[in-house]
């Protein structure tokens, strides 16, 4: 799972991207245009928002090491201010985004210079804290409508041109930001920058006595987790056209939480794995109702016991290929 | 299934010269609620229970409805509730969707309802916002709001003499309102606010505010909070002695399940309002009996809402004869209701239904006779007078057709 093994390192930088993973993103790719056309895509698109999530949020925890809890504060931040950027300001639906991506960032950037200051629990106590200031923020100011949410958001026209009122068109939109999101944190975590947060996270006084700025490489990836969490978000407030109090509350730091560790902390595919899994269990367990919280903590528990390094961690055991 | 009804109906229809097999109109009926979280108890399965009874006692089948019921829970997120109506309108061909406590969902399911052709009747869920700022010709809202809920209490007990109040409000929009509201009404009757408190929400322990309270020299302690807080404040009023030293409190929002719950030693001299009660009169009484032995509690408000709602809504497809949201909508606002819940009323032209609510106080532990028997009767407030009137904008009697 912590790939430092010697054998691969190399192959990666003289190849690229190594041809399984190439094989596999192609086939998610597929695996999603087609998607639509067998599961109800509203549901199709929600998962894809919380995998674009689990996957910004595993760059921190997996490549990163560090552990935020408080990753609700960019996501449901970022859901509110497209939202409200979108609805009353009336932006386009990729300005609206683009705006709350960008508000995320500010706000990660803020906490996280605060954050990195701190390690290990001590971390994770200070972003818990400021993602429940947050979380107050939201239930008392104007904007946000408070425990009501800013409701029925516009989907609007994607450019001016293309509407999006239509679930397909909309699918499609999400699926260009959350599969360029994705691939985008791929090729972060594959640069040398992703090689010395790796440095960073298997032994930091190392990485500091080889010349490396540690605290510089730690704000730049809380940002950018930040950032991408955010732009989940604020996708997921035009897809539902609502942003709530739920995005924003501690339980949906958990829940990514939840969804990293189930999939496989520090692989490529295994947040994707994690998101869709948790996605589905709520979606189609919503009929068997006081269940659902009880069949969640089953399958983690079993998570925990069966397969530690989590769906794909375990694959990527057999196969014995990074995942 | 369909196939044994459309067998069934061909042969009636040609007995009876086609007139019947026209006549089967199918319904499906979904009931969104909250069946695990906090709202479980007071909506849940019970408003299926209520759904179900609404349909049977309506006769469905012989006046030719083929009714089919589905539920889901929302675990009261809106993104949830939402996924779950678009799907239900998309891909189960649901006509209408039920109680759906909440108000962040329920304003949510209201927008995708109109959208996509559906109704919403709502019980469970309090915000006027339904109505009034975010209104839909195709929403109802049955049972509460609000408003309804501060007039009742505010006016009722300022009324009987209560009229220096002290306000234990939960620091959020909602609190915000409630208190706002209900202060307005105590003033407009003759009573003053003498204090107000704000206390975090969620919070465990009020016993600062309630120290407050006791010192103010209020003889009303209004609570503007819902849930827990007013379960905690209420437990923790009981161990200061509150009412024992004069002083009543007033839940500004609370069910029968959680007076329940909590117990008439605790509860002893809460004020509260609702809509219903089961212990009102004989019709209310049989039912909730009939409810009581499928279900095994008895009904809140909410379930309540649920039946009554449903039963207006089977009667305006049956005389519509189709299952079309606007013109249903529109027939279930012209047909005034009377049924043994919540006796003569009407749907209003901006959805909000207007009956009767009533202040109650509940009783203490030596006057009950068993479980259920909470509350005395202490005030009626009628509809009019108990919710907010229409605005202009929301009339869609006048805006449709």
């Amino acid at each position: 799972m912590t790939d430092t093994t010697p054998d691969h390192v190399p192959a990666q930088r003289a190849a690229g991207m190594p041809p399984l993973h190439k094989a596999l993103f192609a086939a998610l790719l597929v695996l999603l245009i087609v998607l639509p056309f067998v599961v109800y895509p509203i549901f199709a698109m929600k998962v894809m928002c919380f995998a674009l999530f689990a996957a910004a949020f595993n760059l921190l925890l997996g490549f990163g090491g560090l552990l935020s809890f408080g990753h609700a504060a960019y996501f449901g931040g970022a859901s509110y201010v497209a939202a409200h950027a979108a609805k009353v300001w009336g932006f386009t639906p990729e300005l609206a985004v683009l705006t709350g991506t960008a508000a995320a960032a500010l706000l990660g950037l803020g906490i996280g210079a605060l954050a990195i200051r701190r390690q290990g629990i001590y971390f994770a106590m200070v972003t818990l804290a400021f993602a429940q200031m947050f979380y107050f923020f939201a239930l008392q100011a104007e904007f946000t409508g408070g425990e009501d949410g800013i409701q029925a958001v516009p989907r609007g026209d994607l450019f001016g041109a293309i509407s999006l009122h239509d679930n397909m068109a909309l699918y499609f939109f999400v699926l260009a930001i959350t599969f360029g999101g994705i691939l985008f944190l791929y090729r972060i975590v594959h640069s040398p920058f992703g090689q010395i947060l790796k440095a960073i996270r298997e032994n930091e006084p190392r990485a500091i006595s080889l010349g490396y700025s540690v605290n510089r490489y730690k704000l730049i990836v809380f940002t950018l987790s930040a950032t991408f969490a955010g732009l989940a978000g604020a996708t997921k407030s035009l897809v539902f056209q609502l942003a709530s109090l739920t995005d924003v509350h501690w339980s949906m730091s958990g829940e990514v939480v939840l969804m990293t560790l189930l999939g496989g902390m520090g692989t490529v595919f295994g947040p994707l794995v994690g998101a869709t899994v948790i996605v589905t269990l709520q979606n189609y367990l919503a009929t068997f109702g006081a269940w659902v919280t009880i069949i969640q903590g089953v399958i983690f528990v079993l998570g925990v016991l069966l397969f530690r390094e989590g769906i794909v961690g375990v694959l990527s055991r057999w196969l014995k290929r990074p995942l | 299934m369909m196939k044994t009804i459309l067998m069934g109906s061909a042969a009636l229809a040609a007995m009876t010269g086609g007139a019947l097999a026209q006549d089967t109109i199918e319904v499906t009926l979904g009931v969104l609620n909250d069946r695990s979280g906090v709202y479980a108890d007071l909506s849940g399965e019970g408003s299926v229970v209520a759904a179900r009874m609404a349909v049977e006692d309506f006769n469905a089948e012989e006046k030719g409805l083929d009714v089919e019921i589905l539920s889901a829970d929302h675990q009261n997120k809106p993104d949830i509730g939402a996924n779950i109506a678009r799907q239900w309108y998309d891909q189960e061909g649901v006509d209408a969707i039920l109680d759906v406590p909440t108000s962040s969902v329920a304003l949510a399911v209201a927008e995708i309802s109109s959208q996509m052709g559906g109704i919403l009747i709502d019980s469970g869920a309090g915000t006027t916002e339904l109505t009034r700022g975010q209104c839909q010709p195709t929403t109802i809202h049955w049972t509460y709001d609000t408003a309804a809920l501060a007039t009742g209490t505010g006016k009722a007990i300022t009324e009987a003499g209560g009229d220096k109040w002290f306000f234990l409000t939960a620091d959020y929009a909602f609190g915000h309102s409630l208190e706002d509201e209900t202060s307005k009404v105590v003033q407009e009757n003759g009573g003053e606010v003498v204090g107000t408190v704000r206390h975090p929400f969620p919070a465990t322990d009020f016993s600062s505010f309630l120290l407050q309270a006791q010192g103010s020299g209020a003889n009303v302690i209004g609570l503007a909070n819902a849930g827990g807080d007013t379960v905690n404040a209420i437990k923790q009023a009981s161990e200061f002695g509150i009412t024992q030293g004069g002083q009543s409190l007033a839940a500004l929002l609370m069910f029968v399940t959680d007076v329940h719950a909590l117990g008439t030693d605790v509860a002893q001299g809460l004020q509260l309002t609702e809509a219903f009660y089961w212990d009102q009169n004989d019709g209310t009484r049989e039912w909730s009996e009939r409810f009581e032995e499928r279900h095994g509690a008895k009904p809140t408000m909410v379930h309540a809402g649920v039946y009554s709602g449903t039963m207006q809504y089977l009667r305006a497809v049956e005389a519509v004869g189709s299952t079309d949201a606007l013109e249903v909508a529109a027939k279930m606002k012209e047909m005034p209701f009377d049924d043994p819940l919540f006796g003569k009323g009407y749907v209003r032209g901006d959805g909000r239904v207007i009956h009767d609510m009533y202040l109650f106080e509940v009783k203490s532990p030596d006057q009950t006779q068993g479980e259920w028997d909470l509350y005395d009767q202490k005030a009626v407030i009628s509809g009019e007078e108990a919710f907010l009137p229409m605005i202009e904008e929301c009339d869609f009697t006048k805006t449709a057709g």
